[in-house]
């Protein structure tokens, strides 16, 4: 039986890659080069599918991917009905509430844009504070330099862009890695493939 | 809000054209027949239900039901699954005196629309309960039935995945002293978070020995092994008891000869607080969400005021006909295109095919606009056109 994986484009792709390889499985070295979307990898037993990282979840709940590598903002983000199997420590950042320094929190309807809507309102929530909450697809920074929100919550990984752009990071919200998430379906019907791998990944998993 | 055009439906309901009729008849013919023969008896209950009763008694979350107003006020909700309206119809009419009760269904149930395709609002579902009996061998006897089921469907690969509420329940409260606690890692397990559960049991302030039995039980998965491994886990009655409950079943399910589709899984947490025993889920090849799922609900008849233990399953017909494949079940329907002058010959060949049981259509010829694209769609085609010769 082949196992399908869903993997994110960008940059987790490559660290993902890595840890697979030291796990010990031959994947051909122009693998990332590819403009395919899929990719068969008969000598393993394996096909792997390129996707968006927001929508690796979604191939996976819907079984049509077994496996998939998606980060922790996602899965809180979309809370998908999948396996969270493993941490994989790799592609380490945290998400966070940023804004301009000494920025003034509207009053009436404090505004937040995010790619996050739904980690952002029930952040809030959680706070006691009530937000209006604008989506964006990317460029958050932009939003409070140009007064579209007072603040916004995105991932922060070195902290550039928001130095760059004269933005603080406020408050963290929850660290995120890669996570190794499964089809619950995939996981009975590939049961010993998929023990087999989350053995072998768990072994070559660097420590904190 | 945008107008709607006339092709329109509303979001996750869907159609059912002659050919998946087809398929579905005979899927649901083959199913029913085999749960009559295990002596279970058919039942049907209204569509809408108070929400104050069963709809909240259900185990669907409130968000996913759909409710309406009745004209006195009263909440309605569309059923969102049997099982609840069969425990207020058992408790409240025919369980009376706590002898075993043997109930099945075939209807249609109703969840909100969600946020994406692939679930469809409504869908039809077949299944047991068996109310007034708290053996395991009822337990069994309901597992083994739905494997039997599945089979008579068509379905060949599948697997049963067999958990115990009440085992994980008791490692917990064992290891963990209290409720609120156990309820935080339960929580866990039902979102398949095992990362999160991981973290969260090397966060809390145990020993190292109760935070590995603890860890332990994410691979507590596999044959009857899985069970002894268990076993090992667990010191007070409850959870012993659970293991003992699960040994007679693993050695129930060898006798109906049905054990090589069962795994067991202790993680199996199906919802948070619906269950009270064993539970399983049944999952199939080309079909990525669970075909359907049952277990021991001894608390749920209580809110109809009457206690009684009870176990069921249901099975989801949409999701096993897409996890059965390409079907041949073509209707053979045969037909007539006849003319006005042998109209009475046409009925009666018509009347004498029937009463063979085939399946025939009668066309007069003038109803026809294109004969060519009409005849395509039949095999097998009588004319009876023209002055018959005779006579005339």
């Amino acid at each position: 039986m082949v196992l399908t994986i869903a993997m994110p484009k960008g940059r987790i792709f490559e660290e993902a890659l890595e840890l697979l390889r030291t796990a010990g499985y031959t994947l051909p070295p122009e693998f990332a080069e590819s403009r395919k979307l899929i990719i068969e990898v008969p000598e393993e037993k394996m096909r792997f599918i390129l996707a968006k990282p927001m929508d690796v979840v979604t191939y996976v709940e819907h079984g049509v991917a077994d496996l998939g590598i998606a980060g922790k903002d996602v899965m809180l983000e979309e809370e998908r009905d999948v396996y969270e199997l493993l941490d994989l420590k790799i592609s380490k950042c945290h998400l966070a509430v940023a804004g301009l320094p000494h920025g003034q929190v509207h009053h009436i309807a404090p505004r937040v844009a995010t790619k996050y809507p739904n980690i952002a309102s029930s952040y809030f929530r959680e706070q006691g504070e009530q937000v209006e909450i604008i989506r964006l697809n990317g460029s958050i920074e932009l939003a409070p330099l140009i007064g579209l929100a007072d603040r916004i919550v995105d991932i922060v990984s070195t902290g550039r862009t928001l130095k760059e752009n004269g933005l603080v990071e406020f408050e963290k919200i929850a660290d995120v890695t890669s996570r190794l998430i499964v089809n619950p379906v995939s996981y009975r019907m590939k049961d010993v493939q998929i023990n087999q791998m989350v053995e072998r990944l768990s072994v070559v998993i660097p420590d904190e | 809000m945008s107008k709607l055009f006339m092709f329109e439906k509303p979001l996750g309901m869907r159609d059912t054209l002659p050919f998946l009729y087809e398929i579905k008849k005979s899927v649901r013919q083959a199913m029913t027949s085999e749960i009559e023969k295990w002596g279970y008896e058919f039942i049907e209950t209204p569509t809408l239900e108070y929400y104050e009763t069963v709809g909240s008694a259900s185990a669907i979350a409130d968000h996913q039901l759909f409710k309406l107003l009745d004209q006195q006020g009263h909440t309605l909700v569309l059923r969102p699954d049997m099982t609840a309206p069969i425990a207020r119809l058992a408790a409240s009419r025919l369980y009376q005196q706590g002898n075993p009760l043997r109930l099945a269904y075939n209807a249609s149930v109703f969840r909100a629309q969600q946020r994406e395709g692939g679930r469809p609002a409504e869908f039809e579902q077949m299944g047991v309960e068996c109310i007034g009996d708290g053996t395991v061998a009822a337990d069994a006897e309901v597992i083994s039935l739905m494997i039997a089921t599945l089979q008579q469907a068509g379905l060949q690969h599948f697997t049963v995945a067999v958990g115990h509420i009440g085992y994980v329940n008791a490692l917990f409260l064992e290891i963990l002293g209290n409720e609120e606690r156990a309820n935080v890692l339960r929580r866990f397990l039902y979102e398949k978070n095992y990362v999160g559960y991981r973290e969260h049991v090397k966060s809390l302030p145990l020993s190292s020995i109760d935070q590995q039995r603890l860890l332990h039980l994410l691979d507590l998965r596999g044959d009857e092994t899985a069970i002894h491994e268990a076993r090992e886990l667990v010191h007070t009655e409850e959870g012993v008891n659970a293991i003992e409950e699960l040994h007679e079943l693993w050695n129930a399910l060898q006798l109906y000869e049905v054990a090589d589709f069962v795994k067991m899984d202790m993680t199996l947490v199906s919802h948070m607080s619906y269950y009270t025993g064993i539970l399983f889920e049944v999952y199939a090849e080309n079909i990525g969400f669970p075909l359907g799922n049952g277990g021991r609900y001894d608390e749920l008849l209580e809110k109809f005021a009457r206690k009684a233990p009870a176990t069921g399953f249901g099975i989801r017909l949409d999701r096993l006909i897409e996890a059965l494949g390409e079907m041949e079940t073509e209707a053979k329907i045969e037909c007539i295109i006849f003319s006005q002058e042998r109209f009475g010959e046409a009925i009666q060949l018509a009347n004498e095919k029937r009463r063979e049981g085939k399946r025939v259509v009668l066309q007069h010829i003038s109803g026809i606009q294109d004969i060519d694209a009409y005849s395509k769609r039949y095999q097998h085609i009588t004319y009876l056109l023209g002055h018959t010769g005779k006579g005339e």
